[in-house]
């Protein structure tokens, strides 16, 4: 990654342009050719460092509602408690992290009680009791771009 | 508001853009002409989901540890009640912090304001983690790193 790759991917993380032809105008910013930034582009995305260019949905204005859960699960019972959690397609994210509360997942649900729901199923399936919903009571900052 | 009230052509044109657009010189031209709609429309209406805030952000995702930015802790932290809309605020103004929100506690968990705090090492996170502790004066809180990724999905909305 050299400092145009820098540039580009500062650029398109927040302000890709939805133009007509907009790999011509992130090439005018940054001074290189439409053709030098598809290509550039196309190897960030082989290098896996690009995911994937499109649009980000903000849940809430779609009709949507999302929460954070948390869930208490002995090492040996992870496995599949993840494997039945993943499952369900509203779970966008979910970590292992080093506390007694070591499954942290997202849940995105047209409505909270399809989340409740969702959650007393999962507690049905795989005798996991201590799982906890978290929705956000207030929003101070949603932002997910890095400054290269 | 929201979905329910779009029609099935502003509903394909969002189907089209939640995925990754192609690598072409006129993407929107390619999407555009498999929906049946004119490339000039087909962007005016991702402008106009912009404007209206259904798509919150337009343009590239980026796999953090790939890219350099390694760590990542979430930061939890005991904040008195009346000083949560202050201290959120001046959580959320820093630039490591991507994702800054209020969450319930429950018996057991005193934590109540929740950051994801992104950084190219663990130490690195928590440096900044101490610098929010100074720049808020809360002591109580604690940085729960990933040790595995279990799922990182987009959701699909259409």
């Amino acid at each position: 990654m050299d400092d145009i790759d820098k540039k580009i991917l500062n650029i398109i993380q927040l302000n890709f342009p939805v133009i007509e032809r907009p790999y011509e105008a992130i090439g005018k910013d940054v001074g290189i050719s439409e053709d030098d930034v598809i290509e550039r582009i196309g190897n960030l995305k082989k290098e896996g460092i690009i995911r994937r260019i499109g649009a980000t949905y903000d849940p809430r204005k779609l009709g949507f509602v999302s929460s954070l859960c948390a869930a208490r699960v002995p090492p040996e019972d992870i496995d599949r408690f993840v494997e039945v959690v993943n499952s369900y397609p509203g779970v966008t994210h979910n970590y292992e992290r080093d506390h007694d509360y070591n499954v942290w997942f997202t849940f995105i649900a047209e409505s909270m009680e399809d989340i409740e729901r969702s959650i007393k199923e999962v507690i049905d399936k795989t005798g996991i009791t201590d799982i906890r919903n978290l929705p956000a009571t207030r929003f101070f900052k949603i932002r997910v771009n890095f400054t290269m | 508001m929201g979905k329910k009230d779009m029609t099935e052509t502003e509903k394909a044109i969002c189907h089209a853009v939640q995925f990754d657009i192609p690598l072409i010189p006129r993407p929107f031209e390619k999407l555009a002409n498999e929906i049946g709609v004119s490339e000039g429309f087909f962007i005016q209406k991702v402008q106009e989901f912009l404007d209206k805030g259904y798509i919150r952000r337009f343009g590239a995702a980026l796999r953090h540890r790939k890219a350099g930015v390694t760590a990542n802790g979430m930061g939890v932290w005991k904040v008195p009640e009346e000083d949560r809309e202050s201290t959120g605020n001046i959580m959320a103004s820093f630039k490591e912090v991507t994702h800054c929100y209020e969450r319930p506690s429950f018996p057991g968990w005193d934590y109540n304001l929740f950051t994801m705090i992104h950084g190219k090492t663990k130490e690195d996170c928590f440096e900044i983690a101490g610098r929010i502790s100074e720049a808020t004066g809360i002591t109580e809180y604690k940085l729960l790193f990933s040790s595995r990724e279990f799922k990182k999905e987009s959701m699909v909305y259409f």
